[in-house]
């Protein structure tokens, strides 16, 4: 589908007109590796959306209730809780250092008053709990009110500690640690619709884990060769499916999903479907394998399609046609005669995700320059929207933008040769429930709203 | 079968201007063109990140599109041993693969032939500059990327045998592309034996496992990406203390 992105979208209808909300993070040129985002994830509620970086760091944004004075303001969100997740550590067996960067967050379904997270980085998932304190106990029998111990002998009466308010204090504690189950970089984690268990990838396994249990895991897919001379393919994503707790997915560098049910065997090596779309002969070059690797992959959240993300194109598949994907979005076809520059410069390789809206009928997914491509699946349009300062006036309407693919460049028109490849927009999330998104534009974070009506 | 190269238009040196033009006109062969996409992948193969460990998927499809290559070379035919037209060195510090890609064809008659790869002057590229084809060859420049016109490539090219490529790396590394895997991975296989063990093993089992691993006679963990780097070794066998 060719971009048809020009102009203003029209009033009414499934349209949706995006408008700047917040962006966080700093304004400096110089932007600080640590800062760099790698992951963005709203919670099951949306209230909450979680941001992890290179540096190791999790934040956590909150929404604000809605004002009562300017109802047709949506909350913003602010900062709600700050924690280093992971640090970098050092593999003294390979002579190898282990990165601290933040690969997924997947938020836990809010079961009390605490929030649960996993999050990780190359080799190991933290369970955090983040929760709220709001009173403080006072008089205590055997402490001074500034905690210093009193003298045994001078109590002479016994009293119970009364509770009373204090500011807000958001604390993150590490609740569960999941390690050395991983020889490989892992690249996704899934929470299974039980509440219970959660899967771990990395490049030649995948792992099934119970959230309770951190010193065992079920190995359900291993696919390294006996030989590893003999390795062509890796995994590069996983998820769990929305509904069905013995179902999951995986895709690979060959372009190809499986599909396996953990109750046909224990060791999934055996897939139940496969999904590829026959390649076209006409296009083939030395760098189809390489964009037909499939950077991400989703399920929608009825359960019924997934998605995935290859570096050229996003596709939805219906989980019943193996053969071919029942769409296929272009999002930088104009990419297609520089694949050998971005090959040289490592761009080819770089692993763009991709988001369904709360209601399956918009996907979203990022590329260069900072811009990041809509797909409404009922009207077939499509859209190119930019992340950037200069649109960031409060509220203002994002212009839809345009890149021209040769001959004459009209006004506004961005050619494909000034695009910066340096601004790539790998991690958005769209919130479960309103049309509000995020998008991480290297260590900047967007917050865009849908225009209320 | 071979996407178009992207002309850079670089103000470097005088030669781009006068060059420019020719380029626009004629690109470079596609036999050329794959010569340098498999050097390029290469030398990427072989750079790899020292401190942290490489990226697996990337290096996978690497490997692959040199496997690609190699056998649609091996199918051409134009794997041959070639005595190399040496007339002098081109400058060692551009990677040639570069160069033929996003320079013109104009530019590349008037470059020097490659040297020879095993002449031992380039201990720091594991591959000297990408071979050059003669000025016969390019002066074609109907020749489109899409159709290989193999005569004209055969007599005019002179292109490094796999074998001297293969050399080449093993003198550098220990092995062959196929090996690159192994030598990166013979660590990861010990490890991963240790880790089987303990998958499914209470923390009473690491010692056992580890006992295990430090009596298997495992080599350092020397990947063929750092045999490059003379230093990194020296380091490498200061850490195991050979």
């Amino acid at each position: 589908m060719a971009g048809a992105g020009g102009g203003g979208c029209p009033a009414g209808g499934n349209d949706l007109q995006w408008c700047f909300s917040q962006v966080k993070g700093a304004i400096d040129e110089d932007v600080a590796e640590a800062d760099i985002i790698s992951t963005v994830e709203f919670n099951y509620s949306g209230d909450l959306l979680a941001t992890g970086d290179k540096g190791g760091r999790v934040v956590i944004f909150q929404r604000e209730q809605e004002n009562k004075s300017r109802p047709h303001s949506r909350g913003e969100y602010n900062v709600y809780s700050t924690f280093q997740s992971h640090e970098p550590e050092f593999d003294y067996l390979k002579s190898l250092e282990i990165e601290e960067k933040i690969n997924k967050i997947r938020w836990l379904p809010q079961q009390n008053a605490a929030h649960f997270l996993l999050s990780t980085n190359d080799k190991t998932i933290k369970l955090w709990k983040i929760s709220e304190r709001d009173k403080r106990a006072e008089g205590y029998n055997l402490k001074d009110e500034d905690g210093r111990l009193r003298d045994p002998f001078r109590i002479t009466a016994l009293r119970v500690p009364i509770l009373k308010p204090m500011d807000l204090m958001v604390e993150a504690s590490p609740r569960r640690i999941f390690a050395n189950a991983h020889t490989y970089h892992i690249n996704s984690i899934s929470v299974n619709s039980d509440h219970e268990t959660y899967l771990s990838a990395d490049d030649l396994r995948i792992n099934l884990w119970h959230l309770e249990i951190t010193d065992r895991s079920f190995n359900i897919v291993d696919i390294k060769p006996v030989n590893m001379e003999e390795l062509t393919e890796v995994i590069t994503a996983a998820e769990f499916h929305p509904h069905q707790c013995n179902v999951f997915v995986y895709s690979s560098s060959k372009g190809t999903v499986r599909l396996c049910d953990m109750r046909s065997s224990a060791l999934c090596d055996r897939h139940s479907k496969f999904f590829e779309e026959p390649e076209d002969p006409s296009s083939r070059s030395f760098f189809s394998e390489i964009i037909s690797s499939i950077s991400d992959v989703k399920f929608s959240h009825s359960g019924r399609y997934m998605m995935t993300r290859d570096y050229l194109s996003v596709k939805v598949w219906d989980l019943n046609m193996e053969s071919r994907p029942v769409e296929t979005h272009q999002v930088h076809e104009y990419l297609r005669s520089k694949l050998c520059s971005l090959y040289e410069n490592d761009c080819i390789f770089d692993k763009f995700e991709c988001c369904w809206s709360g209601s399956d009928s918009a996907i979203m997914t990022g590329s260069y320059n900072n811009f990041f491509r809509m797909f409404d699946r009922n009207t077939r349009r499509d859209v190119t929207l930019e992340a950037s300062r200069e649109n960031s006036k409060p509220r203002a309407s994002l212009k839809p933008r345009k890149v021209c693919t040769g001959g004459k460049r009209k006004k506004d028109e961005i050619s494909v040769d000034s695009l910066d490849f340096n601004k790539k927009i790998l991690h958005t999330a769209w919130h479960p429930a309103e049309n509000i998104i995020a998008v991480a534009a290297t260590n900047n974070l967007y917050i865009f709203q849908d225009k209320v009506n | 079968m071979f996407a178009r190269g992207l002309k850079r238009k670089s103000a470097e040196d005088g030669e781009d201007v006068e060059g420019g033009l020719a380029g626009a006109q004629a690109m470079p062969s596609y036999s050329l063109q794959r010569q340098s996409l498999l050097d390029m992948s290469l030398v990427k193969l072989q750079l790899c990140h020292m401190l942290v460990e490489p990226n697996l998927c990337r290096s996978v499809l690497i490997a692959n599109t040199v496997r690609q290559i190699q056998e649609e070379m091996a199918q051409d035919g134009t794997w041959r041993v070639v005595a190399p037209q040496a007339a002098g060195r081109a400058p060692l510090d551009r990677l040639v693969s570069t160069d033929i890609l996003c320079r013109s064809v104009r530019e590349q008659e008037g470059e020097r032939p490659a040297p020879d790869v095993g002449d031992g002057h380039t201990p720091d590229l594991v591959l000297g500059p990408a071979t050059v084809p003669s000025a016969q060859a390019l002066r074609s420049p109907q020749s489109s990327l899409w159709e290989v016109d193999s005569s004209r490539e055969n007599r005019g090219g002179f292109q490094k045998s796999l074998d001297q490529i293969f050399e080449t790396l093993e003198n550098k590394t220990s092995g062959s592309v196929e090996e690159l895997f192994a030598d990166v991975d013979s660590s990861y296989y010990d490890l991963d034996a240790v880790l089987t063990g303990m998958v499914g093993s209470t923390q009473s089992g690491h010692g056992s496992g580890l006992q295990a691993f430090s009596s298997a006679t495992a080599p350092p963990p020397s990947s063929s990406c750092r045999s490059d780097l003379g230093e990194l070794d020296h380091a490498v066998e200061i850490l195991v203390e050979t």
